[in-house]
């Protein structure tokens, strides 16, 4: 692999790409035998600085460092207002003062992970930049499609919610747009910018008309600021219009499937029904997966260095 | 068959047409059936008076729910029939407001129990409009609210007025806005000038609505959003409707008939029944509203319907209710512009019935063979002295108590029947 840090998608080239997956399988099947891994890549050091809260990404992050055998140390440092530009800096400086091979940086500010990797010797993970990239989340989410669909181009994919805010959509547009596939925005005018419609993709105020043939649906999460906001005007109007239920569903493909990348809002986004139905929902294929795509792309960027 | 009724010898306002005819018109079934065809059923002699499209007024407070008496569905509605009203938009600005569909759906049922004239509602576009957090738009809208307005409130933070329209795109509903900048007309009841200065009385300048309606244009300029300004009253209001009506062929814009007929000197010595929103202007303002009614930059005339009782209106001015009863003025006093010459009977109907019909995309306000029987036949040059006391409204604040005006509502119809008749008409 060539790139040093993974800041969003199109650091990544197909082969890359490719790259990521293949060894991601080799990981999955070991994972799924409980083969242990360790010592594989000698020692390396891997910081996980989380400046936003987070107990998913951040226990899937370390395990995956752990089962490849690194020294793996997390610092959640909870964001605050007065933690901005020049503190981060400074926070980078001492990390990097201690040596690691690895930082995963997650934060609330789009491009401080950039910044972070400007600062800093080490490769440098992007575990989410505020609305910015969630690479690794993306990379878990088509290698998932693949699993499921048997191929990874030519799929009808509708991403629904709060695109505007999600680091989560802008990282698999990048990517399923590179694969050529469909992609397809479905949410309020207001949580879906006409910009996306400027870049070329297929924008949907009426998720009936935004699901209708997909292959694969995703649903992404409403964050509680966003209805505390006043961007949307109820719970209730939100899962009318946008929330995933049988009747919506009904209009994709037949084998269509759900995907969320967690934590669920029940109710708002998604229907329980749906999330509970193991032949529709993938979600929690893709929370397996996530850990081997993790360990692949953790040790294809430790491993670069020889 | 339903009934059959057939008027005759009347003068027809058809705003759609360009001249007047005259002759016989035949309703039936509540629809208009036909027109110049042979007398069938029922006759009604209009012995040369005009015959018109009811007025559809956009704007109308019914004070229900929480102020029934001011204002209630029975009242406004015979009120409306009186006065040649049969469409009534209402405003949400109840107590409650009309801000969740389960109110709305009081609302709606309400009408359709007591209203023998039809009620289009609006609902909040803000909760309590207070201009903080959208309501349900997307409900309301699916539960059959024509648009969505703040009342007299204009949303003070641009940022959320910004959010909420982005979101009612979705639905190409129509947003009723009060162009007055909010912190420029707050705590204020006049507009500044020599009467306000002289009075004592606290204004704010015409700015404020130049500011409104270039705020409110240019953020629904790339929005597919219907835009409605529910009352431009100053020349550089005007100006900037005129700018904006060049590219935007969704944004329209009424005025009170009140503003058209009353200057601030009217005010003289503070009468609150002269107390409205936005306040009454200079009389140059006035007289640049009458020539763009003439222009046609004017869409619609509305009555501003705002019953008060008379403990909100006997106060010192400043205190007092802002507001205007109109349903039962609206029409002798939109009269006087056909009167004096500023626009043919044919143009006042289209700005009293034709296009407020168009704003809230109903099809009323004509008389095309097929349209639904909403029709009044009134004598355009009848000398009437207003007197309050004898409204059916239950609130009587109108500015033209004791006025002289020519024209009188001879006869209401809504859907084929006949709600309101005057004495003086035979049938």
């Amino acid at each position: 692999m060539q790139a040093k840090h993974i800041i969003q998608i199109d650091d990544l080239s197909r082969n890359d790409i490719e790259e990521i997956f293949s060894l991601a399988e080799y990981y999955l099947q070991l994972n799924k035998n409980k083969v242990e891994q360790k010592y594989c890549l000698g020692s390396f050091t891997q910081i996980n600085v989380f400046f936003e809260n987070s107990t998913r990404t951040l226990a899937s992050f370390e395990l995956a460092g752990k089962k490849l055998g690194g020294v793996v140390q997390d610092i959640q440092i909870a964001t605050s207002s007065i933690q901005k530009g020049e503190t981060l800096i400074d926070t980078a400086l001492t990390l990097n003062a201690m040596r690691p091979d690895l930082l995963v940086v997650r934060h609330s500010s789009s491009g401080a992970a950039n910044l972070l990797s400007e600062k800093v010797n080490c490769s440098v993970l992007n575990a989410g930049d505020g609305s910015h990239e969630h690479p690794t989340q993306a990379l878990l989410d088509f290698l998932t499609i693949k699993h499921r669909k048997k191929k990874k181009e030519g799929l009808i994919i509708s991403i629904c919610g709060d695109i505007s805010h999600s680091r989560v959509a802008r990282s698999n547009i990048a990517l399923l747009s590179k694969f050529n596939n469909q992609v397809r925005l479905i949410g309020p005018s207001n949580l879906l910018p006409a910009s996306f419609r400027e870049m070329g993709l297929e924008t949907y105020n009426r998720m009936e008309d935004g699901v209708r043939g997909a292959d694969v649906i995703m649903m992404l999460r409403l964050q509680k600021e966003r209805m505390k906001g006043g961007f949307i005007p109820s719970r209730r109007e939100y899962f009318n219009r946008f929330g995933l239920d049988n009747q919506k569903l009904s209009l994709a493909k037949s084998d269509a499937i759900v995907m969320h990348p967690g934590p669920m809002n029940r109710g708002v986004e998604i229907d329980g029904i749906i999330a509970d139905d193991l032949n529709r929902s993938v979600i929690q294929e893709q929370v397996e997966i996530g850990v081997a795509l993790r360990m692949a792309v953790l040790h294809l960027l430790v491993d670069r260095k020889g | 068959m339903g009934k059959q009724i057939t008027f005759i010898n009347a003068r027809v306002i058809d705003p759609k047409a360009e001249i007047e005819t005259s002759g016989a018109f035949t309703v039936n079934d509540g629809l208009i059936e036909k027109r110049d065809g042979g007398i069938e059923g029922k006759v009604i002699d209009c012995k040369g008076m005009c015959l018109a499209p009811g007025i559809v007024d956009i704007g109308v407070k019914i004070c229900e729910p929480g102020e029934k008496h001011k204002e209630s569905f029975r009242s406004a509605s015979n009120a409306a029939a009186a006065g040649g009203v049969t469409s009534l938009v209402t405003r949400p600005d109840t107590k409650p407001s009309i801000d969740t569909p389960e109110l709305l759906e009081f609302f709606k049922n309400r009408g359709k129990e007591v209203s023998e004239v039809r009620i289009f509602p609006t609902a909040s576009l803000t909760k309590k409009n207070n201009g903080e957090k959208m309501t349900e738009i997307g409900f309301l809208h699916d539960g059959g609210a024509v648009g969505f307005t703040d009342g007299f409130n204009s949303i003070p933070d641009t940022k959320i007025f910004h959010q909420i329209l982005r979101y009612a795109s979705d639905f190409n509903t129509l947003i009723i806005g009060h162009p007055q900048d909010h912190f420029l007309t707050k705590d204020t009841s006049a507009t500044n000038g020599v009467f306000a200065s002289i009075k004592g009385i606290s204004s704010g300048p015409d700015t404020a609505e130049k500011i409104g309606m270039e705020r409110d244009t240019a953020l629904v300029s790339n929005l597919n959003i219907r835009y409605h300004a529910d009352q431009i009253t100053t020349k550089i209001g005007l100006d900037v409707l005129r700018k904006a009506k060049a590219t935007n062929k969704q944004l329209t814009a009424g005025t009170s008939i009140h503003h058209i007929l009353f200057n601030e000197l009217d005010i003289g010595n503070y009468r609150t029944f002269f107390k409205l929103k936005p306040p009454l202007r200079s009389n140059s303002d006035r007289e640049t509203l009458t020539e763009a009614i003439r222009e046609g930059l004017i869409d619609n005339i509305c009555s501003m319907h705002t019953p008060q009782d008379e403990e909100s209106k006997r106060l010192p001015f400043e205190e007092a209710a802002p507001g205007a009863v109109g349903l039962e003025t609206i029409l002798s006093a939109s009269l006087s512009l056909y009167h004096n010459k500023v626009l043919t009977l044919n143009e006042l109907f289209r700005l009293l019935a034709l296009n407020p019909a168009n704003i809230i995309k109903k099809n009323l306000g004509s008389l095309e063979v097929g349209q639904p029987a909403d029709i009044i036949i009134f004598d355009p040059d009848k000398p009437v002295k207003i007197d309050r006391f004898q409204f059916q409204s239950k609130s009587q604040n109108t500015p033209f108590d004791g006025f002289n005006l020519q024209g009188e509502n001879l006869l209401t119809m809504v859907k084929g029947e006949i709600i309101f008749k005057n004495n003086s008409f035979k049938v």
